[in-house]
């Protein structure tokens, strides 16, 4: 199930303007799972979105600064892409390239969306985007967009402050 | 901003998002829309039905798109059972120009529909119904004089792969009401193009 496109994103890289080459895994929700719950000193961004829907890449950019913003601060994105693995040298490579997005994405392909969902969040009923945010004391799940605002807002809370 | 405020914040955008909509066990509403021929189609027009199979769909989406080969089988295969599928397309298309009307005559033709597909070009359908996605299912059944809803959800578990599907929702869900039963799962849970509001 898992394998990598790395030797893809090379092949294009000399077509690109951008010389940021990442490396993405396509991964099952068994294998992506772990993500999810990772306690240690850093607080996750997990953002849930693909190149096909307007208004999660609306919300990218926004994203890129808060991993931008907080590099320094344990504060860690991460892009959780939902195209169609078949085709992402068409959509998600030259999108990287184009946008020249820096957050760590990984592809989740994984047909049984009607299980995994609810192990994502139980409220979430599908749609995208969505968000999770969370650290060892700390966990909240949005769906629909957000922006840096909100983002921003919720990384400087109290509660979420390890 | 303190949490309080944020939840409250969150709650009342996801309130806006969802307001409305129709639940399994609910009554749905029919409606009349225009269909790609030009004619109006309303369920009411299906007096022999036994049900429908109600699928917000459209033209972009690339999981809408995935669905569509499976849809007119599904079609061919429960119309004749007295369960037909009637696609409704209602993203705005000022958001996606590839929903228009126009559009959709196109894709209709290209695919070869054996079904219906109408376009619900003031929302009120998809507003009425609480659709949020393509593809999204509502299944009704006939039931006295009402249309109730028995399944809402997926088509199947798998968009990539026909061949690869392990539980076909929506096909096991018609044949439990052919047989006088309640569909389980009566709800299931997609990933899908989220259907484009005007309002947002």
């Amino acid at each position: 199930m898992r394998f990598n496109l790395f030797i893809a994103v090379v092949s294009l890289s000399f077509l690109s303007t951008s010389d940021f080459i990442p490396e993405i895994q396509v991964l099952n929700f068994k294998e992506f799972e772990p993500r999810l719950h990772q306690y240690n000193d850093t607080t996750y961004i997990i953002n849930f979105w693909a190149t096909w829907c307007i208004p999660c890449r609306k919300e990218l950019p926004d994203f890129e600064k808060i991993n931008t913003g907080y590099q320094e601060k344990n504060v860690k994105v991460l892009l959780v892409n939902l195209d169609f693995p078949d085709d992402l040298n068409q959509s998600l490579i030259p999108f990287i390239q184009k946008y020249d997005i820096h957050s760590e994405i990984v592809v989740l392909d994984d047909p049984d969306s009607n299980f995994w969902i609810n192990q994502v969040d139980s409220t979430w009923n599908g749609n995208i985007p969505a968000t999770l945010i969370y650290n060892k004391k700390y966990r909240e799940f949005i769906a629909g967009i957000v922006d840096y605002e909100v983002l921003n807002s919720i990384l400087k809370l109290k509660t979420i402050k390890q | 901003m303190n949490k309080l405020l944020l939840n409250f914040l969150f709650i009342l955008a996801s309130s806006a998002l969802f307001a409305g909509g129709i639940n399994v066990g609910d009554k749905a509403e029919d409606f009349r829309l225009s269909n790609i021929d030009g004619k109006l189609v309303s369920l009411g027009d299906y007096k022999d039905a036994k049900g429908f199979v109600v699928v917000f769909t459209c033209n972009h989406c690339p999981y809408a798109k995935a669905y569509q080969d499976r849809l007119i089988e599904i079609d061919q295969k429960y119309k004749k059972l007295g369960f037909p599928v009637i696609a409704i397309n209602s993203n705005d298309d000022k958001i996606v120009p590839d929903d228009s009307y126009a559009e959709m005559i196109k894709r209709a033709k290209e695919k070869n529909f054996t079904f219906p597909y109408l376009r619900d070009e003031d929302q009120k359908v998809v507003t009425s119904y609480g659709a949020e996605r393509t593809p999204h299912i509502y299944l009704l059944n006939k039931e006295g004089n009402d249309l109730i809803v028995r399944y809402i959800g997926a088509i199947d578990d798998n968009y990539k792969d026909p061949g690869a599907v392990s539980q076909k929702y929506l096909e096991n869900a018609i044949d439990a009401l052919l047989k006088g039963s309640l569909p389980d799962p009566s709800f299931t849970k997609a990933i899908g193009c989220t259907i484009k509001m005007n309002k947002l």
